[in-house]
């Protein structure tokens, strides 16, 4: 499953139509302990680059936004209950939301993984 | 992602210069911030770090925070009482050798420029100004003091705050001095001794909790903070455990909740202007305060509490149904509620406590209600 990261530091994941977004170690470590996860709602239109969610820390709330175009198909209700999930487990059980993918082509201006690492690095 | 509304963003134009203690906070792992023009740590690393961690820590142990950046000025000079009491509605003829208190300094229109503490000391006032204001406070007191008054800034002094339950029996192990630490109750202060090194010492703080602020030496300084974090009561806390604190504690953050834009009599800061000097005035801005304190003021500073998670933030409108009636001067998640608490100024008319009214939040309406402050009660040590 290809995973790529926009240099807003989030992640998305393809898999088969679907994409899983999120946001990465790096950016959870930056914002700190997250209190609440304003999610994109069902059915809604994302633009690439677009406001897509918003995620408040005990300080601060930032934009959270969407690293392709598409429309949201599921939110991860777990963040409701628990949105230190983003804190604990950013890149795997804190994700934020699915879409369909609706140009494939914009992935290909995204980093991979290595790319990002060095990114990064580079901060 | 991206930080929209930094606490810091707007010092981050300045040059910023180093504290004290700035070698020492990172090599504990702080992320450094631009505030008040200078870098400091927001939260540090480590098992105890965060913000949340901190918070918590604080108000269950004792938490160590620089707060070196804020202005110690000391005044000296004949007729001192007088020609302050020209400049602050303080009434000084009460203010007792090692008692502190706290005061404002207004413009002439009653707008608030700065809150203070004055402390009396031998033959002189202490007073600890806010950070970001006090290249302006030093310009407004210098002016409006007689010449023959001296205004000495204290930049070569650090300050330190020990704050929660236990931070008086971490702090007995260390300061010795005439009397007893314990002999300090709220509000008082008096010198003392740390490693050698000669200190004042304030109960006073900015968590609610007990505490101490330690004025030292800026070069005794990290000597002083690694000897009270060697206790196990103590870790050090950084900037956003001391905002989340002061929250829940109810205390107004000036360039927030306080401003030129703002009258102290609106926030509820009326103890800030002395009883003599609520008949006599002799203030800047005395004629306006003096109305208000008998007429009212259209608007109040309140404290609401938010149904839900989402937390409102300082720009947030306030709305009684259709109207809108206030904004939110300060908010942000409560960690010892568990739940968003804000501050805000509304229409009189809708700031009884348990008035049930809401804040408008990237187009959603969240349900909030007037809450008495502080949110989380004050735990001041005022003697046995």
């Amino acid at each position: 499953m290809p995973r790529y990261f926009t240099d807003e530091h989030e992640w998305i994941e393809i898999e088969d139509d679907v994409a899983t977004v999120g946001i990465t170690d790096y950016a959870q470590e930056q914002l700190g302990d997250i209190v609440f996860v304003e999610l994109p709602e069902v059915g809604v239109t994302l633009d690439k680059g677009g406001d897509a969610a918003v995620v408040e820390s005990v300080k601060a709330a930032s934009d959270v936004y969407s690293p392709i175009s598409g429309e949201v198909t599921e939110g991860n209700s777990a963040l409701e209950e628990e949105p230190a999930l983003v804190n604990t487990s950013p890149e795997e059980d804190g994700w934020f939301f699915r879409m369909t993918v609706a140009d494939a082509s914009e992935l290909e201006g995204l980093m991979d993984e290595a790319a990002y690492k060095e990114f990064v690095a580079n901060l | 992602m991206s930080d929209d509304h930094d606490i810091a963003e707007a010092f981050e134009e300045l040059p910023l210069e180093k504290l004290p203690l700035d070698a020492w906070h990172r090599a504990r792992g702080a992320r450094m911030v631009p505030f008040a023009g200078y870098e400091m740590p927001i939260q540090y690393a480590g098992e105890h770090g965060g913000i949340v961690a901190e918070h918590n820590w604080t108000r269950t142990n004792a938490g160590l925070f620089d707060v070196s950046h804020m202005g110690q000025l000391l005044l000296s000079g004949p007729d001192l009482d007088s020609a302050v009491e020209a400049v602050l509605p303080i009434d000084l003829s009460t203010l007792r050798l090692g008692q502190q208190r706290y005061s404002l300094l207004l413009d002439e229109e009653g707008g608030v420029l700065d809150d203070l503490m004055v402390s009396r000391w031998p033959d002189a006032l202490f007073l600890v100004v806010n950070g970001a204001t006090k290249w302006d406070d030093i310009g407004k007191l210098r002016e409006a003091l007689p010449d023959d008054i001296t205004l000495h800034h204290m930049d070569e002094h650090a300050l330190l705050a020990l704050q929660g339950p236990k931070a008086a029996d971490a702090l007995a192990r260390h300061a010795t001095g005439e009397y007893p630490l314990s002999a300090l109750t709220f509000m008082k202060l008096g010198r003392f001794q740390i490693a050698g090194h000669d200190v004042t010492i304030a109960r006073a703080g900015y968590t609610g909790e007990d505490g101490f602020e330690i004025s030292l030496p800026a070069e005794a300084a990290a000597e002083v903070a690694e000897l009270l974090c060697g206790e196990p009561e103590v870790q050090p806390i950084g900037l956003g455990a001391r905002d989340s604190l002061r929250l829940e504690a109810g205390l107004p953050l000036y360039g927030h909740d306080l401003s030129p834009d703002t009258s102290p009599i609106e926030a509820g800061l009326i103890f800030g202007i002395n009883k003599r000097r609520r008949t006599e005035g002799g203030f800047p801005g005395a004629d306006r305060i003096i109305r208000e304190i008998n007429e009212g003021t259209a608007r109040k500073w309140v404290g609401l509490k938010i149904d839900g998670r989402m937390p409102a933030r300082e720009g947030a409108e306030v709305f009684a149904g259709a109207d809108s009636i206030g904004t939110v001067t300060s908010g942000g998640f409560s960690p010892t509620l568990g739940a968003p608490i804000a501050m805000a100024y509304v229409a009189t008319a809708h700031s009884a406590p348990g008035t049930a009214l809401e804040i408008e939040v990237r187009g959603k309406r969240l349900a909030a209600t007037v809450s008495p402050m502080p949110f989380v009660p004050h735990r001041y040590y005022r003697g046995n």
